[in-house]
């Protein structure tokens, strides 16, 4: 009998896994899949290593930062600065028709090219982002409201609201045209205020601390070993079936599948299943191997967020990607010590989870090659022409998020309704990851951590 | 324990949960969130490592006791008779 299972050895299940076992609970934790991760994760493909997910850690902060997300989680964490290896960006850029802003992880930065490109906005930018600081982001009971409204209520240029909107949706929003006014704050804080950072090592790294730690303190972990059905009695879980017929059970089950997900695999399902939706946003995303560094091209920026039209338009698209706006990351821009190993694009649309989820499978390869290039040509108005240059090419879409995370229509950003509580129609069944709210890869961590403490640790 | 012991014990776990904090000018007078960056996660943690090293409850009622060294002593002294350091 464990005290609690976990389903998923992604950020959030590990994070939640390393304090309970920290704190001697038995705690096992159980993934589907071969490896550890789940929407940051990463592969070798033709001896080469990537991070799916990850394009840069946001919440950076210098080591030593006493306060922030970061700093939070480490500590909770028992880990130290050096084990995440962040190394700050080189600086990123939101580019739009005619006007281009710029950022780095020194605030600062935004406010003087706000300043400069929307002279009559400067005030209403620097009331907004009072509103941002007075904002309690971590209020697991605050209310959903419009970011939008808000934004719109001080800053009146339409352009500029779509500018600040498009990297914080491009980067965690799992709704349409807007976002709650909380996850606005989370990411606003994330990438504006605090910024981006990579370990040397990519994700790999991140992810090996993480499964130590957790194996350190005496955690348990199962691979291949699928949840079928999660079990209850009376409105308690009792334990999980697993996809081999074994039953595990527990006092308690923390599950990061998703909130729709994890109702599918309840064998009593909700009586109210609304506020379990899955999500619709999802990706393809394009991976460029270079015979030369993208700085060798003169494309020095960390990440492009583009959008070529008057409006920016985050929905899933009607054709099967989204070719107007896009999101360029080069992993090489950051300021490492010594360069990566090889020169990397990483270009990633909007996709239409639809399309690619019923493709059939002999015109799936073809399209995704053919929607790759269609994807290159609209980002090189944003960035030098690099297609002389590349070794190597791979891509993902929908489908692929789908078959390795088993997250409905590959939605990276899960449900559009949160689960801020953690809380489920089963008494000591709880969620944490993506569905419980807190953004981005600290947040995903910091989500483990809060599930864990709030409902197994503080309450026993 | 005595407590000094105490004192002892608490500055190692509070080493060990703010590590980027300078515990060297600690006022045992003043509340510990007013010298350092502690937050409730932080605090939750002064709990369960106490309660994992020494096997003493502390309900959440009793938090309050907590906010300063001096009260932190007090009131695990008692607690704390039998433990050895």
């Amino acid at each position: 009998m464990y005290d609690t299972i976990i389903i998923g050895a992604g950020l959030s299940g590990l994070a939640a896994g390393i304090r309970l076992a920290y704190y001697e609970r038995p705690v096992c934790i159980v993934e589907k899949h071969t490896t550890i991760g789940g929407l940051n994760s990463f592969y070798r493909l033709r001896k080469r290593d990537h991070d799916v997910g990850l394009h840069a850690v946001t919440n950076y902060a210098k080591p030593g930062t006493k306060t922030g997300p970061l700093s939070k989680l480490l500590r909770q964490l028992r880990l130290r600065w050096e084990d995440f290896d962040l190394t700050p960006q080189c600086g990123s850029t939101v580019a739009f028709p005619g006007v281009t802003l710029r950022f780095t992880n020194e605030f600062s930065v935004l406010e003087q090219q706000i300043a400069e490109a929307f002279p009559a906005q400067i005030d209403g930018f620097r009331r907004l982002v009072q509103r941002v600081n007075d904002h309690d982001e971590l209020n697991l009971a605050a209310r959903e409201t419009s970011a939008r409204e808000i934004v719109c209520s001080e800053i009146t240029d339409r352009t500029l609201v779509d500018m600040l909107f498009c990297p914080l949706m491009f980067y965690g929003s799992p709704t349409a045209h807007d976002m709650d006014f909380t996850q606005f704050v989370i990411m606003f804080k994330a990438v504006f205020q605090e910024g981006f950072g990579r370990p040397h090592e990519g994700v790999r790294l991140i992810m090996r601390k993480m499964v130590q730690q957790y194996r350190g303190f005496g955690g348990e972990l199962r691979l291949r070993s699928g949840v079928q059905q999660i079990l209850s009695e009376n409105g308690r879980v009792t334990g999980v079936q697993l996809e081999n017929g074994t039953v595990l059970e527990a006092k308690h089950v923390v599950s990061s599948a998703g909130s729709a997900e994890t109702m599918r695999l309840c064998d009593v399902e909700p009586a109210e299943p609304e506020p379990y939706r899955p999500g619709a946003i999802s990706f393809l995303e394009t991976i460029f191997s270079l015979d030369c560094m993208p700085s060798d091209l003169g494309h020095n920026e960390t990440i492009v967020f583009y959008n070529d039209s008057d409006r920016f338009v985050y929905d899933s698209p009607h054709e099967p990607i989204d070719l107007r706006s896009g999101i360029i990351c080069s992993p090489n821009n950051f300021q490492y010590d010594k360069p990566l190993d090889d020169g990397r694009v990483r270009i990633t649309a909007l996709a239409n989870p639809d399309y690619w989820m019923t493709l059939p499978q002999d015109r799936y390869v073809a399209e995704k090659e053919a929607w790759t290039q269609r994807i290159v040509e609209s980002a090189l108005r944003f960035m030098p022409d690099f297609r002389s240059h590349v070794v190597d090419t791979d891509a993902f879409t929908p489908r692929t998020i789908t078959k390795f995370t088993s997250h409905f229509n590959g939605a990276v950003y899960g449900a559009p309704h949160k689960i801020r509580s953690g809380q489920t129609h089963l008494q000591n069944l709880f969620l944490c990851g993506t569905d419980q709210g807190f953004l981005g890869i600290i947040g995903s961590m910091l989500s483990g951590i809060t599930i864990a403490n709030l409902h197994l640790l503080k309450a026993n | 324990m005595s407590a000094d012991q105490i004192r002892q014990v608490i500055l190692n776990i509070l080493i060990r949960i703010a590590p980027d904090n300078d515990l060297s000018n600690l006022n045992d007078d003043v509340p510990f969130r007013e010298q350092m960056e502690l937050d409730s996660m932080d605090f939750l943690d002064i709990v369960m490592e106490i309660r994992k090293r020494y096997r003493v409850q502390i309900p959440e009622e009793d938090y309050t006791f907590l906010n300063t060294m001096a009260s932190t002593v007090s009131y695990l002294l008692p607690r704390l008779q039998t433990a050895t350091a």
